[in-house]
């Protein structure tokens, strides 16, 4: 009888090391399942600044904004990541990618070695961009210019160091699906919840996450502690911004400016200055699906 | 009669004036926040007139103008040390990167000196002009003031 058991549990033990084995092999998008495409460096050029890819790739203390060399430190609950190269420098940056291997990173979060890429690279939100997007922002990014050097790795503890385990977050957390737009809204609605939610990562920041560092689907852009340290971020639904009109966000996202007079800062100042590149239908659009999110409660937040 | 106003009006002033640098010297946190209450008042002010919401006044365009060198000039100061810690979203950078501080502070100070005569001119001197001043609220507020 003891026996018996015994067998079960490590045939269990083995069905079980076999499922997760399954289920966190990184995920890729075949060269195949792209066919012929023109790209259009202008849209690829919208994409990068909704994507505010400058914003954590640019190289810290300097001020040009396509100098992609990466090395900023981006500090998070679970270890400190340092942000890669995405420069066109053929060895250091992405300059010797295929499309696949650009289209896969940003959709499955799976690096062209086939490692899995930690979701502070946040993948959960451009897996929903159009692959025609993805296409113009990467023939894009190839015309910037090649800037030298590797960065350091991520500094994290075990078990965060594991990145196979990484397999089973996006189990819980990658859903795979592209953005689908609302028939019953209007075109501005859907361009701005395309825009929100996927290159522009809003509620990557603004919506709390729980113990495993997913977001909390419920509370879906109603803020929580800021995940890089100090401070809070700000619920944008309804319940906090009742009182702005979209014209309001628009203005916001073009100036920094708050309708009470006070302007935005800290990890919103650099968004600004990406979303101050788009064209203005961009930004009422954004504004407009912005506008139209229903209350929802936040984290209760701790005493100052 | 108009004389004696004039000296009421010296004395209140003067009044005003030591009391605000006693108050800096006492609570240089309340004295800071007050400070920032009145650039974030006027902000609102030129705002509405950059959007459209309210008439171009170059009166309030000069006394917002006033007021921003005003602040610029007294705002280094307030940070002593020590100043860190009470009810403030005043950042650690300040006192870690205190160069830095200062020439944003300065920098504020020459943008609006440059841009006031513009801006009182009309309203499209005020837009222009906004575009460089508001630019110095979010890049400082970037570094040195805690997000809410």
């Amino acid at each position: 009888m003891l026996r018996k058991l015994l067998l079960a549990a490590i045939a269990a033990a083995f069905v079980g090391l076999a499922v997760f084995w399954l289920i966190t092999i990184p995920a890729t998008v075949p060269a195949s399942a792209l066919g012929p495409h023109t790209p259009n460096l202008d849209n690829g050029k919208t994409m990068f600044d909704a994507g505010g890819c400058t914003s954590c790739h640019a190289t810290p203390g300097q001020q040009e904004r396509t100098h992609l060399a990466g090395g900023m430190a981006l500090p998070s609950p679970f270890g400190t990541f340092y942000v890669p190269n995405i420069s066109s420098h053929p060895a250091d940056g992405i300059g010797g990618w295929s499309e696949a291997q650009f289209v896969t990173a940003m959709t499955k979060g799976t690096s062209p070695s086939g490692q899995h890429y930690y979701p502070a690279f946040p993948y959960t939100a451009y897996q929903r961009m159009a692959v025609g997007d993805l296409r113009d922002l990467f023939a894009y990014m190839k015309t910037l210019p090649a800037a030298e050097g590797r960065v350091r790795d991520h500094d994290l503890p075990f078990p965060f160091n594991i990145r196979r385990t990484l397999g089973g977050w996006k189990f819980l957390y990658l859903d795979g699906a592209p953005f689908r737009p609302d028939p019953s809204q209007s075109a501005q609605w859907n361009r701005g919840a395309y825009l929100v939610n996927g290159p522009a990562h809003c509620a990557e920041c603004h919506s709390p996450r729980n113990a495993l560092g997913g977001i909390v689907a419920s509370q879906r852009f109603a803020g929580g502690p800021n995940p890089e340290g100090r401070g809070w971020v700000p619920n944008i639904t309804q319940k906090a911004l009742a009182d702005w009109s979209a014209s309001d966000i628009a203005y916001m996202l073009e100036t920094g400016q708050i309708p009470d007079g006070d302007s935005v800062g800290s990890n919103m100042a650099p968004v600004i200055r990406n979303t101050a590149q788009l064209s203005a239908a961009d930004r009422e659009a954004m504004a407009a699906y912005i506008k139209s999110l229903p209350p929802v409660d936040g984290p209760a937040r701790p005493g100052r | 009669m108009k004389f004696n106003a004039a000296i009421a009006g010296a004395i209140i002033a003067a009044g005003t004036f030591a009391a605000t640098a006693v108050i800096a010297q006492q609570d240089p946190i309340a004295a800071r926040k007050a400070l920032m209450k009145l650039n974030n008042d006027h902000a609102r002010t030129m705002t509405g007139m950059v959007r459209g919401t309210a008439p171009f006044d170059a009166k309030q365009v000069k006394a917002a103008f006033d007021q921003w060198a005003d602040t610029a000039s007294k705002f280094g100061a307030l940070f002593p040390d020590g100043s860190q810690q009470g009810d403030t979203r005043a950042a650690p950078a300040i006192w870690t990167e205190r160069a830095k501080f200062d020439a944003a502070i300065a920098k504020f100070g020459k943008d609006v000196a440059d841009n006031s005569a513009k801006a009182t001119g009309d309203l499209e001197g005020l837009k222009a002009a906004m575009s460089v001043v508001g630019q110095n609220c979010g890049s400082c507020h970037e570094t040195f003031r805690v997000s809410r």
